[in-house]
Order: C-alpha cells, then sequence, then structure tokens
C-alpha cells in the first residue's frame, strides 16, 4: 500500500468537506478497498473512513418503506431489516461473518462489482440511492461494471427500498469467493413485478424484462419455464461461459420465484 | 504518523500509526500480541479474525485507525484469567481441532462469535458459519467436533479422525 492520510469524521458534512482534498476517497468497510490498496490499484491522498458517522448507521421502516443508512455493515441489515425478509436473507448470505461485519450496502453499491449481491436488490425493488447532494433512482444508477451514477465525493448516505408484497433472492454461490456466479431477485410489487440479474452480465446488474412481463402476468414459476436468457453480452470466464450464465439465469429466476410464492 | 487508542483484551492501549497501519500489524507489531496470524492478507483465509466491538472482523482488512475507542478482542484475551486455556482452546486441544495451527487463532475467534449468536449450533450451521475460515489441514472434521464440544453438546456420535 502506498502512503496516505487518513481522516475519521463523524458527521457527513466534515466527511464532505474531507472529501474535497484532491484524489481523497471514501472508506466504507474496507472490504473491496482495502485488497485494492494492497494491489496497489487505487492510490488515494486521504482516506476519509465513514465509520465514524452514526447518521448514516441504522434502519428504519415506516408505511411500506425500509431506509437503510448507507455505513450499515451487512451484519446489521441481516439481522435488523425484517421488514423487508428477503433484504435482510440477502445480506446474511454475502460473503461470511467476518467481512459482513465490516462491510456496507453504501460501499457495495457505490462499488457496483458485476458480480455483487446488493445491486440486484436495489434495482429490482426500484430502490432510490439518497447521497449528500440529490436522490438517484436505482434504474438511472447502475451504469455498468463498476460504474455508477456517482460523482467525485459524492456518499451514499442511504438507500431507500419500497418494500414488496413478496421478494426472494436466489444466488448461485461462486465458491471460491463466494460472490454470485449468477443472482437474482424477484420482487413483486402491485403495479408488477421487476427482476434484476446479477453476476451475469458485462454491463452489471441488469433488468431481464422478458422475466417481468411474464411474471407480472401470472407470478408462478410456470410463466417463466418456457423463456431462456440471451447469452449476449454475458460473461465467460474459468468459472462459467457465457451459455453456462444464460441457462443459469433461468434456474435462478425459477427458484427465486418458487421461493417467494 | 498518528496515535490511536483502543482497548485490548480488556486493556487500554495506544501507539503510533500511519493511516494505512492494518489493524492486524498493529496487533502483532506494535503490541507484539502474536496470536493473531497472517495468513492470506487478501481477505480470503480468516487466520487474522479478532473481535472488534464484540464482532469476528478480519484484522488484515481494518485500518487500525477505524479501531479508535474499540474493544478489540484477540485469540489472546480467550484464555481463562489464571492463564488455563478457555473452554474453545481447551476443546480444540481435547478434539484435536487443529494440526499446524496455523487457522486456528482464526477459528477459536469465529467460534467463539458463533457461540454468542448461536450457543447450540448444529453441525451444518458451524460449517456455514466458518465459511471464511480455511484449514489445509485438518479437513475440518474435529474444527466442528471441537466447537460443538464447547457448546457442550454431545460428541460422541461424531466419528473419530
Ligand atoms: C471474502 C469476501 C467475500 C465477499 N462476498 C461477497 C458476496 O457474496 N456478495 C457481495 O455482494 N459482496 C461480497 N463481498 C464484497 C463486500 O460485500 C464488500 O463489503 C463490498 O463490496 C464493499 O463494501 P465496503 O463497505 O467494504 O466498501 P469499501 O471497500 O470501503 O469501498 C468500496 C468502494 O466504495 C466507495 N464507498 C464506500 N462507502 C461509500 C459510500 N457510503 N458512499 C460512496 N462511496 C462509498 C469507496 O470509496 C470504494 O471505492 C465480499 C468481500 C470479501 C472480502
Ligand atoms: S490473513 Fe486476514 S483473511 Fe487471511
Ligand atoms: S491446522 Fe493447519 S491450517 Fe488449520
Amino acid at each position: 500500500m502506498y502512503e496516505f492520510d487518513f481522516e475519521r469524521p463523524s458527521t457527513i458534512a466534515e466527511a464532505v468537506a474531507a472529501l474535497a482534498t484532491e484524489d481523497a476517497q471514501a472508506l466504507g468497510g474496507g472490504q473491496t478497498l482495502i485488497p485494492t490498496l494492497k494491489q496497489r490499484l487505487a492510490s488515494p491522498s486521504k482516506l476519509v473512513s465513514l465509520s465514524g458517522i452514526a447518521e448514516m448507521k441504522g434502519i428504519s421502516a415506516d408505511g411500506g418503506t425500509v431506509t437503510i443508512g448507507g455505513g450499515t455493515s451487512h451484519a446489521a441489515v441481516a439481522a435488523g431489516a425484517g421488514a423487508y425478509p428477503a433484504l435482510a436473507a440477502l445480506a446474511g448470505n454475502i460473503g461470511d461473518p467476518a467481512v459482513r461485519s465490516r462491510g456496507t450496502i453504501g460501499g457495495s453499491l457505490a462499488n457496483n462489482d458485476p458480480s455483487a449481491c446488493y445491486p440486484s436488490a436495489a434495482l429490482a425493488s426500484g430502490a432510490t440511492i439518497v447521497t449528500n447532494t440529490r436522490e438517484i433512482a436505482a434504474d438511472d444508477y447502475f451504469e455498468g461494471m463498476f460504474t455508477t451514477a456517482l460523482e467525485e465525493g459524492e456518499i451514499i448516505t442511504a438507500v431507500r427500498f419500497p418494500v414488496p408484497d413478496a421478494a426472494a433472492y436466489a444466488k448461485f454461490e461462486q465458491p471460491a469467493s463466494r460472490f454470485a456466479l449468477v443472482g437474482v431477485f424477484v420482487a413483486k410489487y402491485a403495479d408488477g413485478v421487476r427482476v434484476a440479474v446479477t453476476g451475469a452480465s458485462e454491463d452489471g446488474v441488469f433488468r431481464w424484462t422478458e422475466a417481468e412481463e411474464a411474471l407480472s402476468a401470472n407470478f408462478s414459476v410456470d410463466a417463466v419455464a418456457g423463456l431462456s436468457a440471451s447469452a449476449d453480452g454475458l460473461i465467460s470466464d474459468l468459472h462459467g461461459d457465457a451459455a453456462y450464465r444464460a441457462h443459469l439465469i433461468g434456474v435462478m429466476t425459477k427458484r427465486a420465484v418458487a421461493a417467494a410464492s | 504518523m498518528t496515535n490511536v487508542s483502543m482497548t485490548v483484551n480488556g486493556k487500554a492501549v495506544s501507539g503510533e500509526i500511519e493511516g494505512r497501519t492494518l489493524l492486524v500489524t498493529f496487533l502483532r507489531e506494535g503490541l507484539g500480541l502474536t496470536g493473531t496470524h497472517v495468513g492470506c492478507d487478501t481477505s480470503q483465509c480468516g487466520a487474522c479474525v479478532v473481535h472488534v466491538n464484540g464482532e469476528a472482523v478480519k484484522a488484515c482488512t481494518m485500518f487500525a485507525a477505524d479501531a479508535e475507542g474499540a474493544e478489540v478482542t484477540t485469540l489472546e484475551g480467550m484464555a481463562n484469567p489464571d492463564g488455563s486455556l478457555g473452554t474453545i482452546q481447551a476443546a480444540f486441544q481435547e478434539h484435536h481441532g487443529l494440526q499446524c495451527g496455523f487457522c486456528t487463532p482464526g477459528m477459536v475467534m469465529s467460534a467463539a462469535s458463533l457461540l454468542k449468536e448461536n450457543p447450540k449450533p448444529s453441525e451444518a450451521e458451524i460449517r456455514d458459519y466458518l465459511e471464511g475460515n480455511l484449514c489445509r489441514c485438518t479437513g475440518y472434521h474435529n474444527i466442528v467436533k471441537a466447537i460443538m464440544a464447547a457448546s457442550g453438546q454431545d460428541v460422541s456420535s461424531m466419528a473419530a479422525e
């Protein structure tokens, strides 16, 4: 790791001010950023740790919406997001217990790893990403692998999830990394069903609109049994080629629907 | 260099660190607490697991500066006050839950946080909880058995291996 300054502010306003320095970077749980720094793939002049900011932690549920502070750990969401069980279950299955103690929802969404779990929940739920300057709809937020609508120095302070009538996340785990080889989040709302796929595409998380239409008409495994996802633009690597991932999208969607219904 | 203060195994400690000083480096090199091991240094193996404010974390993937004011417990804090082995440690010894012992500090610390959350875990729950703790020697069986025994459950039906 190259050297850097370290600041640990206690309010969002102080963190925003600290991030104004050139090449300063936010530090969430560090579960992605610290390995990146060790490999010298990032060399910030200063890290601004968000871990001491109480106003960015915690979960509240109110009128059909669950709001999670951007600095809330995966473990805290697993234990405390009972108002949205599929989301709590997703958080409780990220990585391993020690990763869940430190990793945060804000860090995961800011990083937008193409195999991360949270992006699928945010996109399938039509969540709102709340930052220090604005609110961004999930549909406008994810811009491709490791790319988001966040500006330099912008901090995810909270994420708001409308709670669906039924939902489930089905993850086919890549056993070495524990990330999703393919993960599908299905969420059923009064005005339709949303299906988001992670782990599969070279453009990162995406909505599988064909399955959404079929499930909105008939929320059952049978409705998606005949569908097959296209392998175009899907990831091919040593863990699985594009055709295999396309197949898994169908299987994981069926599993998620079965678990949700 | 800045100063960091925290409580480690019940004792107030402080020391000079750089921004990039990892918690594990501060514990091992700053405080001489070498019970916490570094296996992979890439947050895969869990040899470096310690507790920070009661939660299991990989000390190789946390900065010491982020532990300012925290309560940290390391393997050294798992022994009884008279220096004899704590319950989990004694169960690892009794049930041959280690061979080379390199993974053991992390295994013991993860086991302690599991038993705090779930005092009577099933075998499947133990294996699931240890997902982030790798052992290259034992094949895990006796680690699982030791944790079962430490939780006060009968392990006589688990094969000796
Ligand atoms: C062994 C292992 C297994 C894992 N398994 C999974 C898995 O199964 N599924 C999964 O989804 N993930 C997995 N992860 C990743 C984990 O969920 C991380 O927590 C997550 O990717 C990053 O969150 P973080 O809080 O640690 O962010 P950091 O690593 O601190 O930061 C990541 C990036 O986000 C930025 N950032 C951090 N917080 C904010 C914020 N509030 N606002 C704006 N920018 C911010 C940082 O500047 C950095 O660019 C795994 C990680 C490890 C080490
Ligand atoms: S040394 Fe920390 S996880 Fe391997
Ligand atoms: S006992 Fe050798 S690595 Fe586990």
